[in-house]
């Protein structure tokens, strides 16, 4: 099958679960309300001290980001399972590719989205300022929303055929992502400017290493983990 | 055609079949030939066999012993070639419940690279014009029946795999699924049908195969098994 056929099919997975999404809204509710949950708690745990807030803000709004994405990751397979779909999903004829990539692209809408709450929500909650450079941010939000999404939705589509996924899909998925996170939270620090020695330049190039192994070694195994 | 011997090459054929799950085994040792052209009933007890035997056929499982080709390609090391030869109504009907009916065949149309005129067409073949744009949550198990035999069609399937097809249909939902299947046949399509009941598929079965603990115990024409009750 032709690129630009996959690249069809792909688009209509990704269409299929935000149109079942927006439809129910059951999911982003949740979502978005755990992501604020863990801001505000983390916000009232550091206390009344301005600067250790601000010094916090990176890090929380990826914790945030990182566990609201792992209830994302196993709705979008959850969806699948339900009346039996994934068996019918992994029957068309066609790459196996594409289904990877029409998750990982509804899921990236769907983190994207949750993201920009966070971020809103973290930006008035840890008294950070906007920073000059905001499109630099955007990139790093961007490039980290990236790295999560790719391996949220590979290790969800492994996970989905236990029926321990709701345990095992953190217990495969947290060890991986430390060096994303990591990038990502030390970028988004040097861009906040609490972290003043931090060179969000050389993290972002570290990102984008990541981004670019991660995508391609699951892009080249999926079709091994989603077959019987 | 076969190369070596000159006859037709079969739509399905396994040989020694098995395959279990954990400790049991429940499928042991299956033989079975299905002609193009051919509808062929799959009876049997709950637990006998018949779903793994046709979830294996259909590349959903793989055997742990024995082998299965479709249409000459092997379930196993050509699976990509079986599933573009095999239509699979399973027994759940597999769709989105919070798409509507037209969106669940839309989508089906896409995966399955047909023009979106078509998806019209089969929504007026199993008489869901009417339903076509609510969700398939409201729809009744009969209509998500018919739903999912809409996208069997957009399939053109040349080896149909049908769990328990009948379920759920009215009358005129059964009439429609015959009506089909005799069509796909009179094409050269095979059918294995899995059946608890023989009476809905009376006017399309060739031959049943009966399986019994995973083995097929016996084989007769169509007649023969209406005559014994469907035993």
């Amino acid at each position: 099958m032709s690129l630009r056929k996959e690249w069809r099919r792909a688009r209509a997975i990704a269409w299929k679960d935000l149109t079942a999404e927006r439809r129910s809204k059951a999911q982003f509710n949740g979502v978005v309300t755990l992501a604020v949950t863990i801001l505000v708690m983390l916000g009232f745990a550091l206390g009344p001290d301005a600067e250790a807030i601000r010094n916090a803000a990176a890090g929380a709004i990826w914790l945030a980001a990182l566990f609201a994405g792992v209830l994302a990751f196993n709705r979008s397979y959850q969806m699948e399972l339900d009346g039996g779909a994934l068996e019918q999903l992994v029957l068309y004829p066609g790459s196996r590719r594409a289904i990877f990539a029409g998750k990982l692209l509804a899921n990236f809408v769907f983190v994207g989205l949750m993201l920009v709450v966070v971020v809103a929500v973290g930006i008035v909650l840890f008294q950070v300022r906007i920073p000059a450079q905001w499109p630099a941010l955007i990139a790093i939000l961007f490039l980290g929303a990236l790295g999560l999404v790719t391996l949220g939705t590979f290790y969800a589509a492994m996970a989905s055929r236990s029926r321990a996924r709701d345990v095992l899909l953190p217990l495969l998925l947290f060890p991986m992502l430390v060096p994303v996170l990591l990038a990502a939270m030390e970028a988004t620090k040097a861009l906040l400017g609490s972290n003043v020695m931090g060179d969000a330049g050389a993290w972002a190039r570290l990102l984008i290493v990541f981004d670019v192994i991660f995508l391609t070694a699951t892009f080249l195994v999926f079709e091994s983990v989603i077959e019987v | 055609m076969s190369e070596a011997s000159g006859t037709p090459l079969a739509a399905i054929d396994a040989t020694g079949v098995a395959r279990r799950f954990g400790t049991t085994w429940v499928l042991r040792g299956v033989t079975l030939r299905v002609a193009p052209g051919e509808v062929v009933g799959l009876l049997g007890a709950n637990g006998s066999g018949k779903s793994t035997l046709l979830r294996i056929l259909s590349t959903l499982l793989r055997p742990h012993a024995g082998t299965a080709r479709i249409a000459g390609h092997d379930v196993v090391r050509a699976s990509h070639d079986v599933r573009s030869q095999v239509g699979f109504l399973a027994h759940s009907p597999a769709l989105y419940a919070d798409l509507t009916a037209r969106e669940n065949i839309a989508f089906a149309a896409t995966m399955l690279d047909r023009a979106e005129s078509d998806i019209e067409s089969v929504l007026d073949r199993v008489g869901l014009m009417a339903a076509a744009e609510r969700q398939v949550r409201g729809l009744s198990a009969g209509m998500q029946r018919r739903l999912a035999l809409a996208r069997l069609i957009l399939m053109r399937p040349r080896v149909l795999l049908l769990d328990e097809p009948y379920s759920n249909l009215d009358p005129e939902g059964i009439q429609l699924m015959n009506a089909l299947i005799a069509e796909w046949v009179a094409d050269g399509a095979a059918a294995l049908v899995v059946l608890h009941e023989l009476a809905p598929a009376a006017n399309v079965l060739h031959r049943t195969v009966t399986i019994v603990d995973g083995r097929i115990e016996a084989e007769r024409a169509a007649h023969l098994s209406l005559a014994a009750g469907g035993k």
